[in-house]
């Protein structure tokens, strides 16, 4: 029952969803997380950013997602529902999978029917029937990211971002919910902002891998991935993968010092 | 929550180290004999030693009444059994026990109510700004640190000497754990979750109704348990200073005290030492009932 790709493409692949320009974050203490952000990302684009721990990567998304505000620059979000998945899963520990599912369809406001209808389609759609009933303490990490995920497919957003959502799993898990991470993006066709500390990872899922440094955040360099959306665990092992993952690397130690 | 989870994995840690140490040696023994012996090891601390040392505290009760009593002062420790030969099973005694403990229950599970209300009330108010917690909290603490006994005589001037008063007792000094469990656990709920709440833009009500109140339920439990141990308290002390109207526990173990009737007011010790574990262990299982399911109580079950 697993959900067929829709036999027409996703409406509206190639809206922008995301324009910085020039975007700088400065805290009150002085320091300056990020400065001269410029990053447009589109409907059917998957853009990871790599960079060392501490290099603005955290407060870049918390812009992008409205928690937190640039201090100079412009940041336009042009999503109507934006996902967000956490490095925790942070699902609340009273709920069953499915109430966590639809807690934010109800913080939405959508209706009953409409939220059981679309938890009940997203918990399909990560592969979790048949654990609906069970308590997040009941679930595997695996299990717990796939809820979590579920909970945001829910409002169906145009704009998705993920911080570091499979840092804590171990490679095997990591590598099959990359897997079906990217199933989903060719379906629904969103527009995805994703952080991570793996190069691996990020040329696998990416349409674009940007790399970033720190102090303060900038962006160094930009891949396009040329790879289409049809990929296999396999490619990790082709010589273009494994070239362009060399580059990125490269260009993030040439970065980092 | 995560914050809150920690703590019992640390413990299962230490739980472990510290069963390891008499394990190891028997492991490494290899042989049965010493696999039976920690086995019966087992036993003996699961089971027969508490009841050996039960036994053994009856046996000093009997000492003391037969060995070091004159019989003219056996009033002071009457025997165990008198309690059921001179108290249990006389209709006398049995006619005031069983009324005062009804009143004393009521008293005391109307006093954990209002407590309970107020206390929530209080403790959500506060924690929906820092301006009234800066205001109200330091009430809650002059509660916990006045002695509460030293405002009785006044709660009776004020309130005569009725129902009224004794309740007001209960209510003050079972409030402050529920006010402070609560407060601590709505502070407690976890960054990310909050995070979540506010990236979807959750308003105030819906925070408090679908995360900060959930969250705390093991907390306001908590609360609720040592509050009712505490109503329990309050209602004999109220009945203690009052000594008026229809008589509750501590009326009369104050009547048989000064009546040297020894096995009656040891049996009136015993039924209100009941009601407190009764209370206890409701509470206990009512905690389990509403929040047993996502968490782990074994670490502030005491």
């Amino acid at each position: 029952m697993s959900a067929p790709a829709p036999t027409a493409p996703p409406a509206a692949t190639g809206t922008t969803v995301l324009d910085f320009t020039d975007v700088a974050r400065q805290f009150p203490d002085g320091t300056v997380a990020l400065e001269g952000v410029d990053l447009t990302i589109q409907r059917g684009e998957f853009v990871t950013v790599v960079g060392p721990s501490g290099c603005g990567k955290s407060t870049l998304l918390r812009i992008a997602s409205g928690l937190d505000a640039a201090s100079a620059g412009t940041a336009r979000i042009d999503a109507k529902r934006i996902g967000y998945v956490f490095q925790d899963a942070t699902l609340l520990p009273w709920r069953s999978v499915k109430k966590n599912v639809e807690l934010l369809a109800e913080l939405h406001g959508m209706s009953k029917t409409a939220t059981n209808q679309a938890a009940l389609d997203a918990i399909e759609l990560v592969g979790l029937r048949g654990h609906e009933k069970k308590l997040p303490r009941a679930l595997s990490g695996g299990m717990k990211m796939r809820a979590s995920l579920a909970r945001s497919l829910t409002l169906d957003p145009d704009l998705f971002l993920f911080d570091e959502p499979f840092g804590a799993l171990d490679e095997i898990t990591r590598e099959r919910l990359n897997d079906e991470l990217l199933r989903l993006f060719v379906t629904k066709g969103f527009g995805a902002l994703f952080i991570t500390h793996s190069v691996s990872e990020a040329v696998y899922m990416s349409t674009r891998v940007l790399v970033m440094s720190g102090r303060p955040g900038h962006i160094v360099d930009s891949f396009e991935v040329p790879f289409g959306p049809d990929r296999t665990p396999e490619l990790r092992f082709t010589p273009e993968f494994a070239k362009l993952a060399g580059e990125v690397s490269h260009a993030l130690r040439e970065g980092h010092s | 929550m995560t914050a809150v989870q920690n703590p019992p994995t640390e413990e299962a840690l230490v739980s472990t180290t510290l069963e390891s140490p008499t394990e190891a040696p028997v492991a490494a023994g290899a042989t049965p004999a010493p696999l039976v012996r920690r086995r019966r090891g087992k036993k003996l601390t699961g089971y027969l030693l508490p009841v050996a040392v039960f036994a053994a505290l009856i046996g000093v009760w009997y000492a003391i009444t037969y060995l070091i009593l004159d019989p003219g002062r056996r009033f002071l420790m009457p025997a165990p059994h008198t309690l059921i030969t001179e108290a249990l099973l006389d209709p006398v005694i049995t006619d005031k026990v069983w009324p005062a403990l009804g009143r004393s229950i009521v008293v005391t599970f109307t006093g954990l109510a209002i407590a309970i209300v107020i206390g929530m009330l209080w403790a959500i108010a506060m924690s929906q700004s820092k301006a009234v917690e800066a205001s109200l909290y330091p009430y809650a603490v002059a509660l916990q640190c006045i002695p509460i006994l030293a405002l009785v005589p006044l709660i009776g001037f004020w309130f005569d000497f009725g129902f009224t008063s004794r309740v007001i007792v209960c209510v003050m000094i079972a409030l402050f754990p529920i006010v402070s469990n609560t407060l601590f656990g709505i502070q407690s709920v976890d960054r990310g979750h909050h995070e979540l709440f506010t990236l979807h833009k959750a308003g105030r009500i819906t925070r408090l109704v679908k995360l900060q109140l959930p969250a705390a339920m093991p907390a306001i439990f908590a609360g609720f348990r040592i509050s009712a141990g505490l109503s329990v308290v309050g209602a004999i002390v109220g009945d203690l200073f009052f000594k008026q109207g229809e008589p509750g526990l501590g009326i009369l173990l104050s009547n048989f005290s000064s009546r040297l009737q020894g096995a009656p007011l040891f049996f009136t010790i015993v039924v209100t030492a009941a009601l407190g574990f009764a209370v206890f262990f409701l509470f206990g299982w009512l905690a389990k009932l509403a929040v047993g399911s996502w968490y782990d109580q074994s670490r502030d079950a005491s």
